[in-house]
């Protein structure tokens, strides 16, 4: 049988988990982590390049979803690296133990598994089974440490992420009961190539209501406002590489789901225009963000915040529509992704090194360690979206676009964006800057990963390949 | 649409939403387990007639698990936690019973109004079962906002999700894929939460949850 990229991104880390859950040694089950997600990775570039299997189904491969893929691989693979020098630090101070270091691997590889069969599904029942099975597994690794915070989290993560799941469910069922009189009964009427070519039949009505389900629901793995109470608590009591993953590529996963039933209704001429709805959900959720930045104690909290604000502006861009929109909103979430996963890369050996989470406790980096102090210094330049990063290119774009069609939105969207930098930067200035709290052994941190992100960012400020440029158009025209 | 057979399907659907009002007011948490483990089984029953006349044989399979799942087995595992708690009592109110009930009333009654609107094209049945859905999903929310305890937040969550097997078995020949999957669901999320429950109980010594709530990071 011949390679089939499909269906590796799937087996990989299925089989890695099912390895990773019974092998002894973290040396040996870290590498084991991070070759099956380079494998996952390669598998997922070859989708670019090979020809495109004919849709079945349950599994597609479509030009939107394979951007999608790429990027997932590529940051769950740059993670597992980093993973494998973070968990080494955590076992030494008896944090995590090698029975919970197993579960920790298998679970990180039914996550990618879980994420990447969301991406290819081309059934929405699927779809849905792959976003829960991803829940579940994060709420798990969240509890990990089992600390108070920890479990409270991890409690609040799963009775929000299961309502929101129910509520997504309900309209899946919704879409279907729309699709019925059109396709009839049986699989046809889940299956998403099917549904795009006859949704202009569909009852707009009842299509209507299911978005408004589905945006809800979606919407809370999202983190959009006000749904988002989850997120932070999340990404500060886990292990800082699932916040990283939590960040860099979950969010992106549940986004992509609201995005496929987006493409649905503007498909049915009759049903509402989803983008309002997400335009005002994405500002609300940046607006907010922005100003919760000021007040945060506790370092993961920051950046999740920062996650939810730069969701907000994704969600806003993709709303917006058109061409530029969507181009813009393609490459804000590629960027965001590189770049929040590199901070937490960056904040993960940190808080190790300082012993704690808490900003009080972290003073004057770039003095103490100077390679983390000013990587953690470029990454949130680059967050806070500072010329001339990548994300200051694709902040720009969505501002530009929007000011060319609705300049009051661009109004609000601009004041967003300027309070999240002020608040970014003096954060910024008390962790780096000044003399250094306590905590300053040498950090034992691999800083390819931190680095490797970071290059990439910086370069895509200056220049953007044209193929990805034309690629990302590509893509952007199908989005509608 | 046969007369009885309409009527008996709408008795049953009916039912459940009935025993979605009767968890909101339960004083005790053994009682409240006891109305769970009825609510599962109507549900069943619906299913199952569902089933019958749609003659789908794979949704007797859905109403067997609901049963013997939710009807007996998870109801007999939480009575047990509360044994072991010794909580027999505490259902801990957000919001007093009455203002409750009328909450579930005005809910109910928005859920009527939008699915009689939008699927007025679709049959009778299927446009009524996926009111009775909506609101059992509405009601299943209100009683997780209304309630502080974990293990009545866990039982809103699990009629929340009959709510959706309910609208689910009513779309006339939704695909299997859905119904294994919410049974599934149920499953790992019932063992989480039982996981929960009992981390839960180890650093706290109760199940309410107010008292996680002190342990929020950026107060501290």
């Amino acid at each position: 049988m011949s390679f089939d990229g499909e269906i590796a991104v799937l087996a990989v880390p299925f089989v890695a988990a099912a390895l990773l859950a019974v092998l002894p040694g973290y040396r040996l089950t870290a590498r084991l982590n991070v070759l099956a997600s380079l494998i996952t990775f390669g598998s997922a570039v070859s989708l670019l390049i090979k020809a495109r299997p004919e849709p079945g189904n349950y599994l597609l491969i479509d030009d939107v979803n394979v951007v999608f893929i790429v990027l997932n691989t590529f940051v769950g693979f740059t993670t597992s690296v980093f993973s494998a020098s973070y968990i080494d630090h955590e076992l030494r101070i008896g944090r995590l133990t090698p029975t919970y270091l197993r579960f920790y691997h298998a679970m990180y590889q039914v996550l990618m598994f879980g994420m990447n069969l969301a991406l290819v599904s081309n059934n929405i029942g699927l779809m849905w089974v792959a976003i829960e099975l991803s829940t579940l597994t994060t709420v798990l690794m969240v509890g990990i440490y089992r600390t108070s915070e920890a479990i409270e989290a991890a409690w609040k993560y799963f009775i929000l992420g299961s309502v929101g799941i129910a509520l997504a469910l309900f309209g899946t069922i919704l879409v279907y009961k729309a699709a019925q009189p059109v396709i009839g009964e049986g699989l046809d009427g889940m299956v998403w190539t099917v549904l795009m070519a006859h949704a202009a039949g569909f009852d707009p009505a009842t299509l209507n209501v299911a978005f408004i389900f589905l945006l809800l629901g979606y919407g809370t793995k999202v983190g959009l406002v006000p749904l988002h109470a989850w997120l932070p608590d999340a990404h500060a009591e886990g292990p800082t590489p699932i916040s990283a993953v939590l960040s860099g590529l979950l969010l992106n996963v549940a986004l992509f789901a609201v995005l496929r039933f987006k493409l649905l209704l503007a498909a049915n001429p009759d049903a509402i225009t989803p983008g309002p709805l997400m335009v005002s959900m994405g500002l609300t959720s940046l607006i907010f963000a922005s100003f919760m930045l000021y007040r945060r104690r506790d370092i993961k909290r920051l950046f999740a915040y920062s996650s939810i604000e730069h969701m907000g502006i994704i969600t806003f861009a993709f709303g917006m529509g058109g061409p530029l929109a969507n181009f813009a909103g393609l490459l804000h979430m590629t960027m965001h992704s590189l770049t929040k996963s590199a901070i937490f890369y960056a904040v993960g050996h940190i808080t190790q090194i300082k012993g704690s989470q808490k900003m009080g406790d972290i003073r004057g980096l770039t003095e103490s360690h100077p390679v983390l102090g000013w990587g953690l210094v470029l990454g949130v330049f680059a967050i806070a979206g500072a010329p001339p990063l990548g994300i200051f290119m694709s902040e720009f774009l969505v501002v530009s676009s929007t000011f060319a069609r609705q300049p009051l939105l661009a109004v609000a969207l601009v004041a967003g964006l300027i309070i999240g930098f002020g608040a970014l930067l003096m954060q910024l200035g008390g962790l780096a800057f000044g003399p250094p709290s306590k905590g300053t052994g040498p950090s034992e941190a691999s800083y390819v990963p931190l680095f490797a992100h970071l290059a990439l960012v910086c370069t895509a400020g200056f220049y953007l390949p044209p193929a990805l440029v034309a690629w990302f158009q590509h893509v952007a025209r199908l989005l509608g | 649409m046969h007369g009885l057979v309409f009527d008996i399907a709408h008795l049953l659907a009916g039912s459940l939403l009935l025993v979605s009002f009767m968890l909101l007011y339960q004083e005790r948490l053994s009682a409240l387990l006891k109305v769970f483990a009825l609510h599962a089984v109507v549900l069943s029953l619906s299913v199952a007639w569902q089933a019958h006349i749609h003659d789908a044989p794979h949704l007797y399979l859905t109403a067997l698990i609901a049963f013997f799942f939710k009807g007996i087995f998870i109801p007999m595992a939480l009575a047990r936690i509360v044994k072991r708690l010794g909580i027999y009592r505490e259902i801990e109110h957000v919001v007093g019973i009455g203002p409750t009930m009328l909450a579930g009333v005005g809910l109910t009654s928005l859920a009527m109004v939008l699915m009689i609107h939008i699927t007025s094209e679709s049959d009778m049945l299927a446009r009524e079962d996926l009111g009775f859905a909506l609101s059992i999903v509405l009601l299943g929310l209100l009683m997780m906002v209304a309630r502080r305890n974990a293990v009545s937040q866990v039982i809103g969550f699990m009629s929340l999700e009959n709510g959706t097997v309910l609208a689910a078995t009513g779309a006339k020949g939704m695909p299997m894929v859905v119904e294994i999957s919410v049974a599934f669901s149920i499953l790992i999320a019932f063992i989480v939460v039982g996981i929960f429950l009992f981390r839960i109980r180890e650093r706290f010594d109760t199940v309410d949850v107010a008292a996680l709530d002190q342990f929020r990071g950026d107060q501290r």
